[in-house]
């Protein structure tokens, strides 16, 4: 293995280690919008597929760079809104809560 | 300013954010900064790449390419996540989640028609990268049409079934093994025409690998196969040395992990046991049981139900099609968060509440898990809400739930069954409320 291979496995071993640290407690109510914007970290993909989008010439080479971008913006794009979306529901709605209480009697 | 120079660093800062993102997303005042945080962390690290001296390269071509499949992406990604219906969320994170394994794949194989010699380990990784992006994305396609309904949610099974899984991933091994061996100079094969076979195994395997599992188990593949997408991701960086892939798509590939294994935890099922066994596989013996409604089970109507005050809402970690799907649900439906409660925060409360109402939970409040050894889900955890003093069950028949067995909750005196349609159900009792109030 090279240098370079040595010190990328470096790099994912300690990832997996703060992967798991980072998210042990988790409450269940935050394990969905958890997921998807986990999901669209992933579309981090984008950036590769930019650094290849044109590294193979010919026809073939240039469709399969170009839905590359375009598979990974969509995760990058839809994973983050979508995420924003579902916490945007948690979030305390200023117009309602004087009504609340009457309904309690 | 050479722009060239502070790509490493911004890379490194866009890590950072992504394990900041993960941390924030994992509490519910700190989600939203989180997830925004992680969204600056990527539309930096992209902005940046523009000025890689391997993008600019490919000049002005490389740049309409991009920007115009970024386009593309960028509407469908915005469209299909503000248009779609908070029910059909999870399907939606399927979608996404199959187009970043697709992405990953073709990254994987870009890369290695690409590059003019081969190392066997950045072999390894491209093999990997390219098989289980392309799982990932099958897998994600078939999940994505069984919440839809577009394929039948049934747990598909035919004869032979698991040999022919066996068989499909014996063949990847043997090809990825040898395609490795190739690099390393044991023997001589034509790399690229093995990856186009690959890639055609891994989109295979990810069908037969989801097909056979039933609609109710889906929420536990996604979760998987978002994990694979992250190991994918993962993989692509080592092709293309480059760690800010590596970190990121570990730290969904662990993270996925965890709460893949949460998941099946809470439906007291491995994950082996999700993956092979489908559905309701302990129902036999005990499915014979449900026809006989002789039982006597005390009917009360929606009258008698409207005296509810001081509501909580105990959610079980299952409930809806992900775990805290329904809490989503409920907070658009205006519910306040702090009135939404996890199964460990209210299971000892029971015994202090006048009435639990039971809505669309079966086997998730059958006592039979707590005390009858026999029962195939004793151990699952469940709600306690026969500890309550009175117990009200909305629900359409005496059917059974997924495990197929009986509920002995409903044969309680102190249990009332307000047989229904759930949302009329409800409606009925709050019009009696408004009456009586």
């Amino acid at each position: 293995m090279t240098a370079e291979a040595i010190l990328g496995a470096y790099v994912f071993i300690l990832a997996v280690f703060v992967g798991f640290e980072v998210i042990s407690k988790v409450p269940s109510t935050l394990h969905t919008p958890l997921m998807s914007g986990a999901n669209a970290i992933h579309g981090i993909i984008v950036v590769g597929a930019m650094l290849v989008v044109l590294a193979v010439p010919g026809p073939l080479g240039t469709i399969l760079g170009f839905l590359a971008v375009v598979l990974g913006t969509a995760n990058v794009v839809g994973g983050f809104v979508v995420t924003d979306r579902m916490l945007g529901m948690f979030q305390q709605r200023p117009r309602r809560p004087a009504a609340k209480p009457e309904v309690e009697k | 300013m050479d722009l060239q120079s502070w790509i490493p660093a911004v890379y490194l800062v866009a890590a950072v954010t992504f394990v900041l993102g993960l941390k924030g997303l994992s509490g519910p005042t700190t989600a939203v900064a989180g997830n925004r945080i992680a969204a600056a962390g990527m539309l930096l690290a992209v902005a940046f790449t523009f000025a890689a001296r391997e993008f600019q390269e490919y000049g002005a071509a490389g740049i309409g390419l991009t920007l115009g499949g970024m386009a593309i992406g960028a509407v469908a990604g915005v469209a299909c996540g503000r248009l779609v219906k908070m029910t059909a969320m999870p399907q939606m994170v399927a979608l996404f989640n199959g187009a970043g394994g697709g992405s990953a794949a073709l990254v994987s194989i870009l890369e290695y028609m690409h590059k003019s010699a081969h190392e066997w380990a950045s072999v390894l990784s491209t093999v990997l990268g390219l098989i289980i992006g392309a799982v990932s994305f099958s897998g994600s396609a078939i999940a994505f049409g069984k919440l839809q309904g577009i394929i039948s949610p049934r747990a598909y099974k035919y004869p032979g079934q698991r040999i022919v899984t066996i068989g499909v991933f014996a063949a990847i091994v043997v090809l990825a093994v040898a395609l490795v061996l190739s690099a390393a100079g044991t023997v001589t094969l034509d790399g690229a025409t093995i990856l186009w076979i690959l890639l055609g195994l891994g989109l295979l395997f990810g069908v037969v690998l989801v097909m056979p599992i039933g609609g109710a188990d889906m929420p536990v593949v996604i979760s998987l196969l978002n994990a694979y997408t992250g190991l994918a991701v993962a993989m692509a960086g080592f092709v293309l040395n480059n760690h800010l892939l590596i970190v990121a798509g570990t730290l969904v590939g662990a993270s996925g992990t965890i709460l893949t294994r949460l998941m099946s935890k809470a439906m007291n099922r491995s994950l082996a046991n999700v993956l092979f066994a489908g559905v309701g596989a302990s129902a036999g013996a005990t499915v014979a049981q449900k026809g006989d409604d002789t039982r006597s089970v005390r009917e009360v109507s929606a009258e008698d139900t409207a005296i509810l005050l001081g509501v909580r809402y105990a959610i079980h970690p299952v409930a809806g099609r992900m775990p805290g799907h329904m809490n989503v649900l409920l907070a658009e439906a205006n519910v306040p968060y702090d009135k939404l409660k996890d199964m460990e925060e209210i299971n000892d409360d029971f015994k202090n509440s006048d009435v639990a109402l039971v809505i669309g939970a079966n086997d998730v409040t059958n006592p039979a898990a707590r005390t009858d050894k026999a029962s195939p889900i004793y151990g699952m955890p469940i709600l306690n809400v026969d500890q309550a003093k009175n117990v009200i069950v909305i629900k359409r028949s005496m059917r059974s739930g997924f495990a197929g067995i009986d509920n002995e909750l409903y044969l309680d005196t102190k249990t009332g069954m307000l047989f229904g349609d759930a949302k009329a159900a409800v409606e009925k009792v709050i019009t009696e409320l408004k009456k009586a109030a």
